[in-house]
């Protein structure tokens, strides 16, 4: 698939998942897509970086479902911060361990799992719809997790077969592999699509985290993760990060950075990141 | 006479809240709570476990933003599985805050109103989890009534009262803050915040001005300890060569 083709399955109004952590492995060339196609009205659910924030700049955003929204290097993300204190989106936040119980309890069909994390803290003052349970063993009263199902998932990983045998090569699959399990229809892309015979030429058999039953589509996106981390292909593009980061200082930085970087094609973004690398 | 600085004695004050921790993972968020752990266990606590900030448990001390060539690795741990670490109560985190209020209460959240914040800041993260699970103490390099105020806007990191309240005090504990005047800690008899040792030069009424609600103040408070020789050699010479610490420690 190309990532246009994956964009074109959304619709308005749904609830993406979407993969990596922080500044690193996020499927940003599907992003890209997002913010150059009409969806509009999304809730994201994310262990939130700039795929959060760039989303949220395009307007594309209603409620994000959040730990956390940062770009590592650069503890908050700016543009994620522009439309909260500008009362542009709406907001769920959750201790981070919530959002995998949340994952986890969709992955496996159940309504909720119990916790406690959440309790006796504000999560629940903001969060209304949260309730507790009483243990059926014993008096403790935990937070009943509830699902957070999907509509969409979006990963990116280093390698995949054309089926969506997902490769992780780097030392952390993040939640990866649960988004996609939460999620209605899942969408890999990847640095480079492999036959399966040579999936495992490259690591072992422990980096085959990603399963084909949970993937809908490939999409073959070298750099796709760009700007954030995708190792070991490649590191974040720091200085790419601080110039987005930049852009976020005024409405005119920010529509020049878009007319510059965003507008076109995937080919155009590696062709305007090539010429901002050569500076 | 020791030629300590404030920075080194901070360090070692962090780590002084990880003895007798024994085979836990300890998490620090920050440059002075990462030099601490890495001193802990290289001094009185051998047995902890620390990452390198990613995936792999480390097992040899290094220093501080570098590369990880050197890196004996003796496990891998991502942050999926922290959570395990988390749940079962074998951790405890140094984190920092924000806003932090005498129960111990502390928000990394955001400032003002949640609904439509002045300032959105990182996030809960992992604070509502780990304070109601395992031991969590805080570390502040500015210690101002901005940060340690009467009532913090949001409950990220849970505190003794919340957590009497909702039923969760039995993995609860808020072991230490340390910040760059003092040690305090909530060893009193409704949990709230008291003085356990002030730095060298520091007085009570420094503390007290930098402080936006009522300390709990012993009758006698005790000098937070120097560093030794040895912990000073291998803060300055092994685990942060390129004095990183200082950033953090407001002077």
């Amino acid at each position: 698939m190309t990532e246009d083709a994956v964009i074109a399955e959304l619709r308005d109004g749904m609830t993406i998942g979407i993969g990596g952590w922080g500044s690193r492995r996020k499927p940003m060339s599907l992003v890209r897509a997002i913010v150059r196609s009409d969806l509009q009205d999304l809730t994201l659910v994310s262990y939130g970086g700039p795929d959060v924030g760039l989303l949220c700049a395009a307007g594309k955003v209603k409620k994000v479902v959040f730990g956390f929204v940062s770009l590592d290097s650069i503890p908050l993300e700016p543009f994620f911060r522009k439309a909260r204190e500008g009362g542009a989106i709406e907001a769920e936040e959750y201790d981070e361990g919530m959002l995998y119980l949340g994952l986890q309890a969709a992955a496996w069909r159940v309504p909720f799992l119990p916790t406690r994390a959440g309790m006796g803290s504000d999560i629940l003052r903001v969060n209304p719809h949260l309730k507790t349970v009483r243990s059926p063993y014993g008096d403790e009263e935990f937070l009943a997790m509830p699902a957070i199902r999907l509509d969409a998932a979006l990963v990116h990983v280093n390698r995949a077969d054309p089926r969506g045998a997902g490769q992780l090569l780097g030392p952390d699959p993040y939640f990866d592999d649960l988004f996609l399990a939460a999620a209605e229809r899942g969408y890999v892309s990847c640095e480079r699509v492999v036959d399966t015979e040579d999936l495992l030429k490259e690591g072992t058999i422990h980096t085959l985290r990603i399963n084909r039953a949970t993937v809908h589509g490939v999409v073959e996106a070298p750099r796709g993760a760009h700007f954030t981390s995708c190792v070991p292909d490649y590191e974040r593009d720091e200085p790419f990060q601080k110039e987005y980061a930049a852009a976020a200082s005024d409405d005119d930085s920010w529509k020049a950075f878009r007319d510059r970087f965003l507008n076109g094609t995937e080919d155009d973004y590696r062709a305007a990141v090539g010429a901002f690398n050569e500076r | 006479m020791s030629d300590a600085t404030l920075d080194e004695i901070c360090v070692v004050a962090c780590a002084e809240a990880w003895r007798g921790d024994g085979a836990i993972l300890a998490s620090p968020i920050g440059i002075v709570p990462m030099i601490a752990a890495r001193l802990a266990r290289e001094t009185f606590s051998p047995d902890l476990l620390i990452t390198d900030g990613e995936a792999s448990l480390i097992a040899n001390p290094l220093p501080v933003g570098e590369g990880d060539g050197d890196m004996v690795v003796e496990g891998w741990l991502t942050y999926r599985s922290v959570f395990d670490m988390v749940w079962s109560g074998r951790r405890h985190v140094i984190m920092g805050a924000t806003q932090i209020d005498r129960y111990g209460n502390q928000n990394i959240s955001c400032i003002g109103d949640w609904q439509r914040p002045k300032v959105q800041l990182l996030g809960s993260r992992g604070g509502p989890g780990n304070t109601v699970n395992h031991a969590t103490s805080y570390w502040i390099g500015n210690h101002s009534k901005r940060v340690f105020v009467e009532e913090v806007d949001f409950v990220s990191g849970v505190g003794y009262r919340r957590a009497a309240e909702s039923g969760v005090t039995e993995f609860h504990e808020i072991r230490r803050v340390v910040t760059n005047k003092a040690v305090l800690d909530f060893d009193t008899e409704d949990h709230s915040m008291r003085i356990r040792s002030l730095h060298p030069g520091v007085g009570i009424e420094d503390v007290k001005e930098g402080t936006g609600f009522e300390l709990v103040i012993p009758d006698e408070v005790d000098e937070t300890r120097m560093p030794t020789d040895d912990e000073l050699r291998l803060i300055r010479d092994v685990f942060d060569p390129q004095g990183l610490r200082k950033k953090e420690v407001a002077v």
